[in-house]
């Protein structure tokens, strides 16, 4: 990475209590542009009460995320005004929920719910709407005669991928993903990770990823975090982390993977 | 219309019954008012208002109702219509109320009334200056079908977050190939709030934009009142490449003739036979008065319709 390139985003001492217990202490991090970041640990960590809070979900108790923003130059997420992390949160950002129930309208067809976005940021044609859904359904591998089908319709791992298609058809910068091939078999989960793999290299996205597995985390991430109880206890290179682990708990962790 | 400036009551006895004058008690009717003022200060706004039980259950008009008793004065000339008609039962209750609780003087005529409750329609007749419109809405919140949470949609009316209403009309014509929403249709009230227009047809929509008179629409249940002042742009919200358009029908009103004015099927008998005829019943009787007659006109056995006469016993059933 050359010295004059900026993070993209960077987390200070960010540290989470709810009430007494500790959610997340003091985790500190840069992401740099195109970079794919992995966060791993057992369940219960705080994994993912790290990305809510980083994602502006959720409110740190302490600690600062600084994002630059392509509209709004260098900004303190959580310092700054709701009406600009709303705005982010549907154009620069994406936010792909563990269950796509959580990101997607049941309601409402695969077509409107990837249009979504584009009608938030003013798209007003029809026509072009529907061209660049169908456009992302084909992206993600979904046929495009489900356009008019509702969500609620789709199997478990086509509602991921539609969920994926609504994040990023406004060309995010930046997405977050809580475990996106949980809950999905082996061989979903492949062509997803595979899928996945292939979208962020070719468009250049920049991604914070939070899962438990570790083939996930070595497919898809550059750089990982390991978490327990809270703190992270190691960081470095996905390889260097998975094959060469310092931390105990990373030692057990990667001992731990099913061999078949 | 608010012809009391000061706010001392006007004397009971000329109701000749215990009530104040137009039902409610005098610091309702402020308290009402200051949320009317609000509405028409931010055209488009949802104001809260601490709505009265009315002595009628909700959903029959009760923030109409205490719109109208707000901004009724002695010197007011009142109209209700229903459905466009202003001889349904709803429309004659609600005129029966204000005359027995603010002894106004009530008529059916658009052209004389100073105020006019309404709940689906908005006259054919051109409104003036001199006019109020007060509407009776079920559900005042826009958002409401794509968002439930009332904390978000305030959120995103406060924000200008208005792009999952193009989400429902993305799905009507993803589904019908059109708009079908045909009432209830969303409008840009002033290029700031989204608002919804109560339950008249998108045919009446622009009818709102830059209109002379003053609208007033209040939700009882939900407690909210909103405004469209005179002359404010109001735009009903459509696709670049599927613009809005109003409803249109291929035969003219069978009393009247008309061609122009919004139409209302009739079944007439069990053997398909049927007729269109104007929702607004004051539009379609002052026209055939001038002399406009439509196809049907002749026909005696629909006299019921025209509300020339009671119905015979045995009806006209063919």
């Amino acid at each position: 990475m050359a010295e004059s390139v900026k993070p993209l985003f960077s987390v200070q001492g960010l540290t989470k209590y709810y009430g007494d217990m500790i959610g997340c202490r003091d985790v500190s991090f840069d992401l740099w542009p195109g970079e794919v970041m992995g966060i791993v640990g057992e369940s219960g960590s705080g994994k993912s009460t790290l990305l809510n809070c980083i994602s502006a979900q959720l409110e740190p108790s302490e600690g600062t995320v600084s994002y630059e923003s392509g509209q709004f130059g260098n900004i303190d997420v959580h310092r700054s005004e709701e009406p600009i992390r709303r705005k982010l949160r549907r154009t620069e950002w994406g936010i792909v929920h563990q269950n796509p129930r959580d990101g997607l309208r049941l309601g409402v067809s695969a077509g409107a719910n990837i249009g979504e976005r584009l009608m938030s940021i003013g798209a007003r044609h029809y026509g072009n709407i529907r061209r660049n859904a169908l456009e992302w359904l084909g992206e993600v591998e979904i046929d495009a005669s489900r356009i008019d089908h509702l969500p609620k319709t789709f199997s478990g791992g086509m509602q991921q991928r539609l969920q994926i298609a609504c994040n990023l058809v406004t060309e995010p910068r930046l997405v977050f993903m809580d475990e996106p091939t949980g809950g999905l078999d082996v061989s979903v989960q492949a062509r997803l990770l595979d899928l996945l793999r292939n979208l962020v290299s070719r468009l250049g996205l920049s991604v914070i990823i939070v899962t438990h597995d570790l083939a996930v985390a070595r497919l898809l991430a550059h750089r990982l975090m390991v978490m327990r109880r809270g703190e992270v206890v190691e960081t470095g290179l996905t390889d260097q982390v998975l094959d060469d682990p310092q931390h105990e708990y990373t030692q057990l962790l990667v001992s731990s993977i099913l061999q078949v | 219309m608010i012809a009391q400036e000061n706010a001392a009551p006007v004397s009971t006895a000329a109701t000749g019954e215990e009530y104040n004058f137009a039902y409610l008690d005098e610091q309702t009717k402020r308290m009402v008012r200051r949320a009317v003022l609000k509405a028409v200060a931010i055209p488009g706004y949802q104001v809260p208002f601490a709505g009265r039980e009315m002595p009628m259950p909700y959903g029959w008009g009760t923030g109409g109702i205490q719109l109208s008793a707000s901004i009724l004065g002695p010197d007011d000339v009142f109209k209700v219509i229903d459905q466009g008609a202003d001889d349904t039962t709803n429309a004659v209750s609600i005129r029966k109320f204000f005359e027995r609780v603010a002894d106004v003087e009530t008529t059916e005529r658009t052209s004389e009334a100073t105020v006019i409750q309404t709940r689906h329609r908005i006259p054919e007749e051109p409104l003036t200056e001199e006019q109020i419109m007060v509407y009776q809405v079920p559900i005042p919140e826009p958002l409401r079908w794509m968002e439930a949470r009332e904390t978000e949609t305030r959120k995103m009316h406060a924000l200008e977050e208005y792009g999952v209403m193009h989400v429902k009309l993305y799905e009507d014509i993803a589904r019908h190939g059109r708009i079908a929403t045909n009432y209830m249709y969303p409008v840009m009230v002033n290029g700031r709030y989204v608002m919804s227009p109560s339950p008249i047809p998108k045919f009446d929509n622009p009818k709102l934009d830059r209109s002379p008179a003053l609208h007033l629409l209040g939700a009882g249940r939900e407690k909210r009142i909103y405004a469209v002042p005179p002359y404010t742009d109001v735009k009903s919200l459509d696709f670049e490449d599927h613009p809005f358009e109003v409803e249109t029908w291929d035969e003219c009103c069978g009393l009247c003739g008309s061609e122009t004015s919004y139409l209302d099927e009739v079944i007439l008998d069990d053997a398909g036979g049927r007729m269109f005829v104007c929702s607004d019943t004051d539009y379609c009787s002052r026209r055939r008065e001038s002399g406009h007659l439509g196809p049907m006109a002749a026909r005696e056995d629909l006299d019921e319709l025209k509300g020339d006469r009671p119905a015979q016993e045995g009806g006209h059933n063919g």
